[in-house]
């Protein structure tokens, strides 16, 4: 089926974006990306390594893969913005998924930081993706700001939880005029696959596969979950029923 | 003179560029970005941007993450 998925005018084939923090080694991410089928994955910025050996961004162009530089590690607008001006320089690419957490032990979204940072940037020509809490308002407010997407959280960065608010993700889809990207939270394919079903736009997860038993095999069941929770959005499920409805003709 | 490049101090005996600092850590021709005491500078104009003693350079590029 032909279905794709448009962010800022640029067509993806894939709904699920892949993180590629967590894998062991880059040739364990590079054959999970592959079995994934991700068109757009994202990286963090920091200091070079003169020891580092190969390099994710290698892997990806080889792949043909959308870089997204993300803001990890931004306690402030500040330091966020100054981190996607370094992205963009670094990667030649004015996307940037933004993130500004409020503290270590949740990862969540620092609300008033992020918005300020995303009013900045989308002055200074960025393409902004946020990473945001499960808050219709907020989700609206950086729509209004000029955010090319919002990407909602499903539990805190790396708890496996899944969907905690799914209410909450419905009404978001349901107001927002950009795509709703369900980020973070993801813990298998199930939850993908739900978060596809409320009517997200694409999935964006890592943990959920990078920290799998077998990264390659759990980013082919995330591909086939956000497919076919795509698809059941898609095609419309039938209504709950407090009683039966026979499948079978009841006379004859 | 004496500059700070991503936390660490390094010695030159000479002048020093933001071309020749970020060549320090990494020759990749692309890649990455700098920034001298915070402001980003763009690859074309690391030639000519001479440093000052005291100086803070960071230099990044991407790694696995998000």
């Amino acid at each position: 089926m032909d279905d794709p998925l448009l962010i800022a005018g640029e067509k993806f084939g894939s709904r699920l974006i892949m993180g590629t923090g967590g894998t062991p080694s880059l040739d364990v991410l590079d054959r999970a990306l592959a079995a994934s089928g991700t068109e757009l994955t994202t990286v963090a910025m920091r200091r070079v390594d003169p020891a580092a050996t190969g390099s994710v961004l290698g892997l990806l162009a080889d792949r043909g893969i959308k870089v997204l530089p993300n803001t990890a590690g931004c306690y402030t607008a500040a330091e966020a913005v100054r981190l996607a001006t370094m992205a963009r320089e670094a990667l030649d690419t004015n996307w940037v998924k933004l993130e500004v957490i409020a503290d270590e032990r949740t990862l969540l979204p620092d609300p008033i930081e992020l918005l300020a940072a995303a009013e900045q940037l989308i002055a200074d020509g960025f393409t902004v993706l946020p990473y945001t809490n499960d808050d219709p308002v907020l989700a609206r407010r950086l729509e209004q700001a000029g955010c090319a997407a919002v990407m909602p959280l499903g539990a805190p960065i790396g708890s496996g939880l899944g969907i905690r608010n799914p209410h909450n993700i419905e009404l978001i889809v349901e107001s927002a005029g950009v795509p709703v990207i369900l980020d973070a939270g993801i813990g298998t394919a199930s939850d993908a696959a739900i978060a596809m079903e409320l009517g997200c736009a694409a999935v964006l997860l890592a943990t959920s596969v990078t920290r799998a038993r077998n990264p390659e095999l759990m980013a082919e069941a995330m591909r086939l979950g956000v497919a076919a929770g795509r698809y059941a959005f898609l095609a419309g499920r039938v209504p709950r029923r407090r009683f039966a409805l026979a499948s079978s003709p009841p006379v004859g | 003179m004496r500059v700070i490049i991503n936390g660490k101090p390094h010695e030159a005996a000479g002048n020093l560029s933001l071309a020749q600092a970020v060549g320090v850590l990494t020759t990749a021709q692309s890649g990455v970005a700098a920034a001298v005491n915070g402001a980003v500078v763009r690859r074309a104009a690391w030639d000519t941007t001479a440093l000052a003693d005291g100086d803070e350079v960071e230099v990044l590029t991407a790694v696995q993450g998000g």
